[in-house]
C-alpha cells in the first residue's frame, strides 16, 4: 500500500509542464491541419465531378470510422516503406490533424447545409460569380454558425494527444509513465497528468461555451 | 498477404474489440441514462452530481484514466484485470458524453408535452415513463449511434495496456511476419466494416423508434445532431 507522496508529485511537476508543452503544441498544429483540411474536404464534396465527390466521401468515412492509434502505425511504420521516414512526433501530429479533419468537414458540411435557401436563390438573382458566392456569402455565414462546434474539436484533439504515445511521442501521459517507470510510483504522476487533462478542458469548455453564446444564431 | 490474411490471431482480436465494445456501450449506456436523467432534476444537488460526474470524466481522455486504473490505482490496492480496467476507463468517459445527450434529449421535448402530462395528474415517474422518455430516445438515437462508434474506435486503446485487441494483432503480427503495409492496411479495413455494421444497427434503431412513435425518418444530420456526437462536445439546452 502506498501512501500520496505531494513532494515527489511536485519534483514531477516541472517534467509534466514539458510534456504538456509537447501536447499543447501537437494539438494547435494538428488543429489548424484539421480546419484547413477539413473545409477542403468539404468543398471537393461539392465538386461537380461524381468520382471526385464519391471518392472523397468514402475516404474520409473511411479515416472517420477507424482508430487513430493503427493510423498512427501506419504512418509512422508504413510511409518509411514507400521512402518518406517522419520523426515520431511529425508523423503524430500530421496523423492527429488529419484524422480530426474527417470531423471538421462534417462541421462544415452541416454549417453549409444550414444556410437557408434564400441566401442561395438571391446570390442566383444578383448573379453574383461562384467565388463570390462562396467567399461573400455562404462561407462567412456558415463558418460563423459552426465555430462553437469547431471549438469543441480543439477540446477533443487535445484530448487525444496520448494516443500519440503509442509512437513514443513525449507528451503529457507519456512523461508521466515514463517518471513513474523510473521509481515503481505511478500514482502520482498519473495522478497530476489526470488533473492537468481536466483542468485544460474544463477551462477550455467554459470558454466554448461562450463562444456558443456569443456566436447564437437564434 | 494470405499469410497475413489467414492468420487465427485476427479473429482473437477481433472478439476482444467487439467484446469491448458492447460492455462499455452497456456500462456507457446505464451511467448516462443515470446521470443524464440526475441532469434535469429540479433539485441543485442532483443536478450538480451530473455536473461533477460529466465535467470530470468527459475532461478525462479514456487513454489517462485507463492508465491510472490500470497502474496507478494497484498500488492504492484497487487491482483490476485489463478488461476491467478497460470496461471501466471506456464506460466512465463515453458515459459522460451520453449524459450530455440524455439531459439535452429530455430538455428538447417540447415543453406542452410536459405540461399536458402534469395536467393529466401523471406522477412524475409516469411522466417520464410515458411521455418524456419515449420522445427523448429518438432525439437521443442519432448520438448515440456515433458514440457507439467513438466507443468502438476509443477500444483500440487497450493495446497499451497488453490487451490483444486488433491493434495490438495487428503490432503483433508486424513483428513476427514484417510485412509492415498489409498489417496496417487489414486492420484499418476491419475497424473499417465494424464501424459500417454498427452504422447499420444504428440506423435500424431509429427506424423502428420513428416508426413506433409514428414519425417519418428523415436523416439529413442537422447542425445540432453532428454537434452533439461530436467527441467534445456538449449539448446545448
Amino acid at each position: 500500500m502506498v501512501q500520496w507522496d505531494t513532494g515527489y508529485a511536485m519534483d514531477v511537476l516541472p517534467a509534466l509542464l514539458e510534456g504538456l508543452r509537447v501536447t499543447v503544441l501537437a494539438t494547435l498544429i494538428a488543429y489548424a491541419i484539421a480546419l484547413v483540411l477539413g473545409l477542403v474536404w468539404t468543398l471537393l464534396r461539392r465538386a461537380p465531378n461524381v468520382v471526385v465527390r464519391q471518392t472523397v466521401r468514402w475516404i474520409t468515412e473511411f479515416i472517420r470510422s477507424t482508430p487513430l492509434i493503427p493510423q498512427l502505425f501506419f504512418v509512422y511504420f508504413v510511409f518509411p516503406d514507400w521512402g518518406l521516414t517522419l520523426e515520431s512526433l511529425t508523423a503524430g501530429i500530421i496523423t492527429l490533424g488529419v484524422h480530426y479533419s474527417t470531423y471538421t468537414a462534417e462541421v462544415y458540411r452541416a454549417g453549409i447545409a444550414d444556410i437557408p435557401k434564400g441566401q442561395w436563390e438571391a446570390c442566383t438573382a444578383l448573379n453574383l460569380p461562384r467565388s463570390r458566392v462562396w467567399l461573400d456569402v455562404i462561407l462567412p455565414q456558415a463558418i460563423r454558425r459552426v465555430i462553437p462546434t469547431l471549438g469543441n474539436y480543439l477540446i477533443a484533439t487535445f484530448k487525444d494527444t496520448p494516443m500519440l504515445l503509442a509512437i513514443s511521442v513525449h507528451e503529457v501521459l507519456f512523461v508521466a509513465f515514463d517518471e513513474g517507470a523510473k521509481t515503481l510510483r505511478y500514482l502520482e504522476p498519473l495522478t497530476v497528468a489526470g488533473l492537468i487533462f481536466v483542468l485544460v478542458s474544463v477551462i477550455s469548455s467554459i470558454i466554448v461555451r461562450r463562444l456558443e453564446r456569443r456566436y447564437a444564431t437564434n | 498477404m494470405s499469410e497475413v490474411l489467414s492468420n487465427d490471431q485476427w479473429l482473437e482480436g477481433a472478439w476482444t474489440t467487439i467484446q469491448l465494445t458492447i460492455l462499455g456501450a452497456l456500462l456507457a449506456l446505464v451511467l448516462a441514462l443515470a446521470f443524464g436523467l440526475a441532469g434535469t432534476s429540479r433539485l441543485t444537488w442532483v443536478r450538480a452530481l451530473n455536473r461533477v460526474y460529466v465535467e470530470f470524466f468527459r475532461g478525462t481522455p479514456a487513454l489517462v484514466l485507463l492508465y491510472w486504473f490500470f497502474y496507478a490505482l494497484p498500488l492504492v490496492g484497487f487491482r483490476f484485470t485489463p478488461i476491467v480496467a478497460a470496461v471501466l476507463a471506456l464506460g466512465l468517459n463515453v458515459g459522460a458524453y451520453g449524459a450530455e445527450v440524455v439531459r439535452g434529449a429530455i430538455n428538447a421535448v417540447p415543453k406542452a408535452q410536459y405540461e399536458a402530462a402534469i395536467a393529466m395528474n401523471f406522477t412524475p415517474l409516469q411522466r417520464m415513463r410515458f411521455v418524456l422518455l419515449p420522445q427523448g430516445v429518438a432525439l437521443m438515437l442519432p448520438p448515440f449511434g456515433n458514440l457507439l462508434i467513438e466507443l468502438m474506435k476509443a477500444t483500440a486503446i487497450v493495446s497499451l495496456i497488453g490487451l490483444v485487441d486488433l491493434t495490438r494483432v495487428s503490432k503483433n503480427l508486424q513483428s513476427s511476419l514484417g510485412e509492415t503495409v498489409t498489417v496496417f492496411a487489414v486492420v484499418l479495413v476491419f475497424y473499417f466494416v465494424i464501424a459500417q455494421l454498427l452504422q447499420l444497427f444504428v440506423r435500424y434503431a431509429e427506424r423502428r423508434v420513428d416508426r413506433m412513435l409514428g414519425r417519418r425518418g428523415g436523416h439529413e444530420p442537422s447542425l445540432e445532431s453532428v454537434a452533439a456526437g461530436a467527441p467534445g462536445a456538449g449539448v446545448s439546452g
